[in-house]
């Protein structure tokens, strides 16, 4: 098994921007899934829809308007070049936009499911003996939802290293750049050379399922379902 | 139960009373580069306007259709955007060898949506109006072998190697130009221009000596060997009417 340099930049690639997208990820995702867990708005039913979306749109749909919204005449695009940034599309910041949306529910409702375990009561504790609502966060609800925060960041990460359709569509296939696993083991195929795709494509395998075995070990421990995608 | 059967099959035999004798109508599934989608169209339209037979089109990159077929693939028609990998499934007897013919010579343009930056030229080029130039992946696509090629026989492909994005196939490369994410492009002919004339944006029409010609052939896949439909469909393309059709969308057609 040799890896071409071509392979290893573009594993080196997918690792970094996998890793980028799930610190992100979580710092974006645990206030959101707090305050999904707690709240008793009427968004909240929409807003956790809106989340799910990515689990059930065709990443070509996600991709598609994410070229057109990055692109010199969309909302995101004009705002970027606003603020003297260009635009998006081809770019590592653009796929990293991109993955936090694909990623999402995966990060969020993992939290979601976790803070929701924690329950009123050990907070509610806390609350008569003085802490307020930030100490509460930090000191009960954080500790307590530790597993969850695995769950959610292994998830996240593997589901940004297995993404293609949204990096194909915005990506632009940028050796360094967009130029990612998925991508990489795509054009192996269209180029005949099923070897190097079969190498890489192996390695893909034998890596989403060590990552699946990692969380399912960690729910029978907790014998608790970590992994639900519903409200 | 058993009463609702006996109506049902008598239905269905008079249905297939109805039918036709002998069916003379068949249908065939084409597997088509994305690059001559616009023409294929419009070629199976008329086909089956004059014909019984039904044409189904498959588009998508030459490098994928050789993979599925390979992989038995219901396909009986393979329209490559190149002439090896119909050469290839022929060495792998998966195609007839016979029915092998180049059925287009592409063209390629520079084109942009923006009316003024191409200047029937490849001015622009070496200009700084631009920051991302969209080509097709020459490791397997045609178009983009051209495309490089033509860069770097204008001494340009060094200079602009950080401004190039690739699409997968032409379609896609079209598509990043289209949406406005690169400026300009290099795209097939076909995908721009109808009658010899440019269907919006600017553009510059490659000067040939700049790139080895694009030969596209069509090949008969094993399992339609003895597929009427297909034959026929072979024969419609060969014809004057045919051809003269893929010339309209900017191809060169040999006599």
């Amino acid at each position: 098994m040799g890896f071409s340099e071509a392979d290893i930049g573009a594993i080196l690639l997918t690792l970094r921007l996998a890793t980028t997208v799930t610190i992100l990820l979580l710092l974006f995702g645990a206030p959101l899934a707090w305050w999904l867990a707690r709240t008793s708005s009427r968004f909240k039913g929409p807003i956790g829809a809106l989340i799910a979306l990515p689990l059930v749109l065709p990443p070509t749909v996600l991709g598609f308007y994410l070229l057109l919204a990055l692109g010199p005449n969309g909302p995101i695009g004009q705002f970027t070049q606003s603020l003297g940034l260009g635009t998006f599309a081809f770019s590592y910041s653009g796929l990293v936009i991109g993955s936090i949306f694909y990623s999402l529910p995966f990060v969020v409702q993992p939290l979601q499911n976790a803070f929701d375990a924690v329950g009123e009561r050990p907070l509610e504790v806390a609350a008569t003996l003085g802490a307020g609502p930030v100490d509460r966060f930090f000191s009960i609800a954080l500790p307590l939802a530790k597993p969850g925060f695995f769950t959610a960041a292994v998830l996240g990460f593997a589901h940004t290293v297995g993404e293609f359709g949204v990096v194909l569509m915005i990506g632009g296939n940028i050796p360094g750049e967009t130029r990612v696993v998925s991508v990489q083991i795509y054009d192996h195929v269209e180029a005949l050379a099923y070897d190097q795709a079969n190498q890489l494509a192996l390695l893909m395998v034998v890596f989403s399922f060590l990552i699946l075995l990692s969380v399912y070990g960690m729910q029978k421990k907790s014998h608790r379902q970590v992994l639900r995608f519903s409200q | 139960m058993s009463m609702d059967y006996k109506k049902f099959s008598r239905r269905v035999l008079c249905l297939a009373l109805l039918m036709p004798v002998s069916t003379v109508a068949a249908e065939l599934t084409v597997a088509v580069a994305s690059n001559f989608t616009a023409p294929a169209k419009y070629l199976a339209e008329e086909f089956e306007a004059q014909s019984e037979h039904q044409v189904r089109l498959v588009f998508g990159s030459s490098g994928r259709f050789f993979a599925q077929i390979s992989n038995g693939a219901p396909f009986d028609l393979f329209f490559s955007a190149d002439q090896e990998k119909p050469q290839e499934l022929i060495e792998n007897g998966l195609a007839i060898d016979d029915s092998l013919f180049t059925y287009a010579l592409g063209g390629l343009v520079l084109w942009s949506r923006d009316e003024q930056l191409i200047q029937s030229s490849p001015a622009v080029l070496s200009s700084n109006q631009f920051s991302r130039l969209s080509i097709a992946n020459a490791r397997h696509a045609p178009y983009g072998i051209a495309a490089e090629e033509v860069l770097s026989n204008l001494n340009l492909l060094a200079n602009l190697q950080s401004k190039l994005v690739r699409g997968e196939n032409i379609a896609q490369t079209f598509q990043f130009v289209f949406t406005g994410n690169a400026e300009l492009g290099f795209v097939a002919k076909s995908q721009v221009y109808q009658d010899d004339i440019l269907i919006s944006g600017s553009a510059w029409q490659v000067t040939e000596d700049l790139y080895s010609p694009i030969r596209q052939d069509a090949v008969l896949l094993q399992r339609a060997s003895t597929n009427d439909a297909a034959l026929a469909f072979l024969a419609f393309v060969r014809s004057s009417r045919g051809r003269s059709i893929i010339r309209s969308y900017g191809y060169v057609v040999g006599d």
